[in-house]
């Protein structure tokens, strides 16, 4: 297979885009990777679209011919790709897949979703469309139901308390304010969203023991990445190009409760096994991650899985401030899903985005020091279909 | 300007007796405190700049709300709005969000506006929450009239709180009128109405010395959503 690299990442504030339509969204996002790139007038042989339900949140489909059409990249091939909040992960797989079979030397992946065109309730209904039709959704469960209930069995299991999801959310929220694209921007504290009597009503419980802090945002908002080889990338631009080193996938039950241990996240562990083996690497070398905080738990139980601490010891590390910038790992320093923002067809891109700025040194104020490796994980459905991937700045 | 004081006391409204609102303070998620009190006719020029930034931002109804917000306090401050009480909640003394209602009867009252200057820390649902206790704890009323401009009002205060949609008109025009009774308010108070009282009295000092109003551009950026330099 081809070597493939990161030429481009580009993306838009996300937050509330009442004024952008998805199409507008997305444009933007390339349109940024492609500069980022230094394309100018080389041709983009394929697009890829990340993206879960512009059906449902939009009544708008096809939406990579539309971005195509947006954009005037024909004749490029195009495609919307869609695996759930993994969608702008497997979008990135694609891109990698047709660079390195050669059957494209140009790939353009954007993520995007615009989630506020409806109300709370209907994107809460829209996204656990994902969940098991017969056992799940038809009983009325939410991903804030699933994550709750997972929440609790991982908190039970491993010692895990109420502090430790409040210090993510601290974390992730001191991030984001360093992130000019970050959704939401406010620092918050311990006493303000746990230990005060205030904070019942100030972060109210979501689905027991998850508080709205412990929950990520619904936002709009686009990513963009511009994929190609190290030799075409050297053409277009003096940037350093970001090697995609590895890429994993995994599946794991559709359904949660058919799972011998709900609290074990198989597909986790395997798509970061994967990736890990392909890029020749390990754990140990990654620099920075950008992991899935959908809800405060899951940043503590994939930062296990994934093999950077053994089970039960990621809530000490995060406790002991390893997980912080500046720390030994730093975990999401783009503030995550949980202050970024989760625009679900974005956010595997955006996770890429992130890594490549902190690999080339311009993440500004939150740069992780000398980041030569980075690591993320898009997590679909309730892990049921996760997407790792590793990325490399080449001495 | 002179007042022919014979016809004003025609124009002016009487004001009923109303119990006055005890100050609290609320811990926000960012850990700030939140005082949260009333405030009188002769403090209305200072709230009234807050409010004038709201008339051009059409986003969640900001500019329906501000307009009349705005007339409202104005009208009370010149007497030509009867009944009328006004709470402010404020974080080292910069003003966060208003409130205003009326007693419509002794026994019900009419909510009027909900005006959140700084954004996505529950400081309107807060302020609203402290309003429906100054109506049901402290004037003693059986139930309030609510509507709303917004979507995201509606879903506030009609859907969290359970309210009940009630026959004819809300007093701000055509929209529909929802009530909060006595019994909706105190099993909705356990989730929804925070703070302690009394004040710590430098809290209550540093709110009262000063009404800090944001400039125009900050009170903007924050109601949109801050702009930022994306590099």
């Amino acid at each position: 297979m081809k070597p493939v690299v990161m030429a481009g990442a580009g993306m838009i504030p996300f937050e509330r885009r009442d004024d952008d339509t998805l199409i507008d969204m997305l444009a933007e996002a390339g349109l940024r990777a492609m500069d980022d790139a230094g394309l100018g007038d080389q041709p983009v042989d394929a697009v890829y679209v990340g993206n879960m339900a512009s059906g449902l949140f939009n009544h708008q489909v096809s939406v990579a011919s539309a971005l195509v059409d947006k954009l005037s990249l024909y004749p490029a091939a195009a495609e919307r790709i869609e695996n759930g909040p993994a969608s702008g992960g497997s979008a990135i797989k694609h891109g990698y897949q047709a660079i390195a079979s050669g059957m494209a030397d140009v790939v353009l992946v954007v993520g995007g979703e615009k989630m506020r065109e409806v109300i709370g309730p209907r994107a809460t209904d829209v996204v656990a469309c994902m969940a098991q039709p017969e056992a799940e959704y038809i009983y009325g469960v939410s991903l804030p139901a699933l994550a709750g209930m997972f929440a609790r069995l991982y908190m039970k299991a491993y010692g895990i308390t109420p502090e430790h999801l409040a210090q993510v959310a601290i974390k992730n929220h001191a991030n984001g304010l360093l992130n000019p694209y970050a959704h939401i921007r406010a620092r918050v504290t311990l006493e303000g969203i746990l230990t005060h009597p205030d904070s019942k009503v100030g972060n109210p419980i979501v689905a027991d023991p998850l508080r709205l802090y412990d929950c990520c945002p619904v936002s709009d908002g686009a990513a963009a990445v511009l994929l190609t080889t190290p030799e075409i990338a050297k053409k277009l631009s003096a940037k350093p190009a970001i090697t995609v080193a590895g890429i994993g996938q995994a599946t794991d039950t559709h359904a949660l409760h058919e799972r011998a241990d709900p609290t074990d996240l198989k597909a986790v562990t395997i798509a970061a096994q994967k990736a890990f083996e392909m890029a020749g690497c390990k754990p140990a070398d990654v620099d920075v991650a950008e992991l899935h905080d959908a809800f405060t738990i899951l940043e503590i139980a994939e930062s296990e899985h994934a093999g950077f601490f053994k089970k039960g010891e990621g809530a000490k590390a995060l406790a002991a401030g390893e997980t912080q910038i500046g720390g030994k790992l730093p975990i999401n320093p783009s503030g995550g899903l949980k202050a970024r923002g989760h625009p679900v067809g974005a956010t595997g891109v955006a996770q890429a985005v992130e890594l490549v700025w902190q690999l080339r040194g311009e993440a500004g104020e939150r740069q992780v020091k000398n980041a030569q490796t980075g690591f993320s994980l898009n997590f679909g459905g309730f892990g049921n279909n996760v997407v790792a991937l590793v990325l490399r700045r080449e001495k | 300007m002179r007042i022919d004081m014979e016809l004003e006391a025609y124009l002016r409204p009487p004001d009923a007796p109303m119990p006055l609102y005890p100050a609290k303070v609320i811990t926000l998620v960012t850990g700030g405190k939140m005082v949260v009190r009333q405030v009188f006719r002769e403090d209305v020029p200072k709230l009234l700049p807050a409010v004038r930034p709201t008339l051009d931002i059409p986003r969640d109804y900001y500019d329906v709300v501000g307009a009349r917000l705005y007339a409202e306090l104005l009208a009370w401050q010149r007497y030509r709005y009867r009944d009328v009480f006004c709470i402010i909640g404020q974080v080292d003394g910069l003003l966060v969000g208003i409130v205003n209602s009326r007693m419509y009867s002794p026994q019900v009252g009419i909510s009027l506006h909900t005006l959140a200057i700084e954004r996505g820390l529950r400081v309107g649902a807060h302020l609203f929450a402290a309003k429906m206790e100054h109506h049901i704890e402290y004037l003693g009323q059986d139930e309030v009239l609510i509507t709303a401009e917004s979507p995201i009002g509606f879903r506030r205060w009609m859907i969290e709180y359970g309210l009940e949609l009630r026959e004819g008109q809300h007093e701000l025009g055509g929209a529909a009128p929802y009530g909060l009774t006595r019994e909706m308010y105190f099993d909705a108070k356990h989730r929804l109405v925070a703070g302690q009282r009394p004040v710590p009295p430098d809290l209550m000092e540093v709110a009262e010395r000063e009404i800090i109003v944001a400039s125009e551009q900050d009170i903007i950026e924050k109601i949109l959503g801050a702009r930022r330099e994306i590099p």
